[in-house]
């Protein structure tokens, strides 16, 4: 549709019609339910997260977008951190975990039998709730990721580059080799997204990564966050709205049936979820209603 | 006028602050009388264990000192036993045999404990019955006698399927097996207090399950697994009973080999010198105490040494 108008305004005139184009493709993009033609990461097919036989998540169906930030929001216990370790089979971890429907990645089946949860998280990197730095120095917690992953030799470059992506090089240049547990709350973070970013992952999960945070940290690791999507699809766990709101381009809202099981009431383009949500439950939530 | 932030402070306003302002300090000053009874109470028992614990210990060191110190001299660890000469005897042998049965001990205790450890706390599913079976076996293990190990050590050791004789290494195994469980059990309390968001962030990384094990969890856990270590060396170097089942003979003056020739240790030989009714005997056999202390000492100081090098607070 946006092709047919553009073709239509060319023939008028030329200066004036490019004009015309910019305003009427800026219009569409707010308008339209999906932005045009990009590249899936990630496609949900009605997917159940189940610990035991306790249903978590019920029949998610959704996509991500790539190199645009996806944030999942909805109240306490809905499974949106349940959903985002499906992502990259962490949930295997846990006893008893395990996942119905079909979640693929690039079009393959991440449950597949000859999947390997250890490459898919090689893939599919992920920063955690509390901040996670190993007991080691700040140079080593960056260069375990590819040391595991199998590189050798010197690591120096890819080290820094990490660190510089995370933004956190300048901080701690003269101090590689000191414990990465002696940086505050907001370093530990933004090493850890460093520690991500090592093993050139090309999705990034967050669990609520500012949750710990005090404000001024958090907006850091948004902007980190904004950055970063021009290289890496990203993922956010946030119970933070105006989170969601800054930094996401999509939104997605879960919340818990009756069976308390978390189910997908909308998703869609962020501005459109927090100004003009389809669903009651969306909009009563978003206004700070419930949740 | 009231309400409102406006309002000008009047003497009513100032004896109220004051009112609160006293009552605020008596809450915090006045404990009950009781309370404050039973907590001095509580915290002299405290002090009393405590006391009697170190009482105890400073006791057996300062008398085995003032006892022994007559024979406090080179020979006492140059020289070999003797039944004869009781001014010139010495535990050289026995010293060595200890040596080298704790020794062998370390050897194979770390490896064996540890690997154990690891897979119960890392690999295995509480939800099969085996695997709580083995747990449950350990933790009985830790309390069995040790004369009942003496008696597995000459059945299956010494004698039967390894046949090793009477030597210093049949010894070592039996030791081993005595203290093998309180090295799991220490060594799993060490690996279940690496944090579990440790792991989560190695396998976030790619990391597989031993990469995680060997790169992050045991280095993280190896404090710990040290203070398993420590309570092992002593108890083995004073264990005295299932030695005498496995061959740790009372009076040898050659010197020992692991896995040929009759042996000794410390114990056995404080043990033997100590029964016999000469004056001199029992002064070599607290000297061979000060003797024993000093081989844990060392051992001890080592593997301190090693834990607080690895110190890790979280």
């Amino acid at each position: 549709m946006l092709e047919v108008e553009r073709e239509q305004r060319s023939v008028d005139g030329q200066s004036q019609s490019r004009d015309v184009a910019i305003r009427v493709t800026h219009d569409a993009q707010v308008q339209t339910e999906a932005p045009a033609e990009r590249e899936l990461v990630f496609e949900l097919d009605t997917v159940s997260c189940y610990y035991g036989s306790f249903r978590a998540v019920k029949d998610v169906s959704l996509d991500i977008q790539r190199n645009a930030i996806t944030a999942i929001i909805g109240p306490s216990g809905t499974g949106k951190s349940t959903l985002l370790r499906s992502f990259n089979r962490m949930n295997d971890l846990v006893p008893g975990a395990h996942v119905t429907g079909q979640i693929r990645y690039h079009g393959l089946d991440l449950y597949a039998p000859k999947v390997d949860p250890v490459e898919v998280r090689r893939r599919i990197g992920m920063v955690f709730q509390k901040p996670n730095p190993f007991p080691k120095s700040i140079y080593d917690n960056v260069a375990f990721g590819p040391r595991v992953g199998g590189v050798k030799g010197n690591t120096d470059d890819l080290v820094e580059q990490s660190l510089r992506r995370a933004a956190l090089w300048d901080e701690v240049k003269d101090k590689l080799r000191t414990s990465g547990l002696a940086l505050s709350g907001g370093q530990q973070q933004r090493l850890c997204i460093a520690r991500a970013i090592a093993v050139s992952p090309d999705v990034i999960l967050m669990d609520e990564p500012c949750s710990a945070l005090d404000p001024v940290a958090t907006l850091r690791i948004e902007e980190l966050m904004i950055e970063l999507k021009q290289n890496y699809t990203i993922v956010i766990v946030t119970h933070n709205m105006q989170q969601a709101a800054r930094v996401s381009d999509e939104t997605v809202f879960l919340t818990m049936d009756e069976d308390r099981a978390g189910y997908l009431v909308e998703r869609g383009l962020t501005p459109q979820i927090f100004t003009n949500p389809q669903n009651r439950l969306t909009e009563d939530y978003v206004s700070g209603r419930f949740g | 006028m009231a309400g409102s932030p406006m309002s000008p402070v009047t003497g009513r306003t100032h004896l109220a602050a004051a009112g609160a302002r006293a009552v605020t300090l008596r809450s915090l000053e006045s404990t009950d009388r009781g309370d404050r009874i039973t907590s001095a109470v509580f915290l002299s028992l405290l002090l009393l264990g405590i006391g009697i614990a170190l009482l105890s210990l400073a006791a057996i060191l300062v008398w085995s000192l003032i006892e022994g110190a007559p024979r406090l001299d080179l020979n006492l660890l140059t020289n070999g036993p003797s039944t004869v000469r009781p001014a010139e005897a010495g535990f050289r042998t026995a010293l060595l045999g200890s040596i080298m049965v704790v020794g062998g001990v370390i050897f194979l205790v770390v490896p064996i404990g540890v690997g154990a450890a690891v897979y119960l706390e890392e690999y295995a599913s509480r939800e099969r019955w085996w695997n709580r079976l083995i747990e449950l076996n350990i933790q009985n293990l830790a309390g069995v006698p040790s004369i009942v190990f003496g008696i597995l050590g000459l059945a299956f050791i010494v004698r039967g399927p390894l046949s090793l004789g009477f030597v210093a290494a049949a010894g070592s195994l039996t030791l081993t097996l005595l203290v093998l469980p309180t090295v799991i059990i220490a060594a799993r309390e060490a690996i279940r207090a690496v944090p579990p968001s440790i792991r989560e962030g190695a396998f976030a990384l790619g990391a597989t399950r031993w990469q995680t094990v060997r790169r992050e969890v045991l280095p993280a856990a190896l404090p710990g697994v040290l203070t398993g270590v420590i309570l092992a060396i002593a108890r083995a170097t004073g264990e005295a009973a299932p030695l005498l089942l496995v061959g740790a003979v009372t009076f040898t003056t050659v010197n020992p080999g692991l896995f040929e020739g009759a042996y000794s240790t410390l114990p056995v030989q404080i043990f033997n010198y100590s029964s016999r009714p000469q004056a001199d005997f029992r002064v070599l056999a607290v000297a061979g105490v000060i003797v024993m202390l000093g081989l844990v000492l060392a051992m001890n100081s080592v593997a301190v040494w090693l834990r607080n090098r690895f110190e890790q607070s979280w």
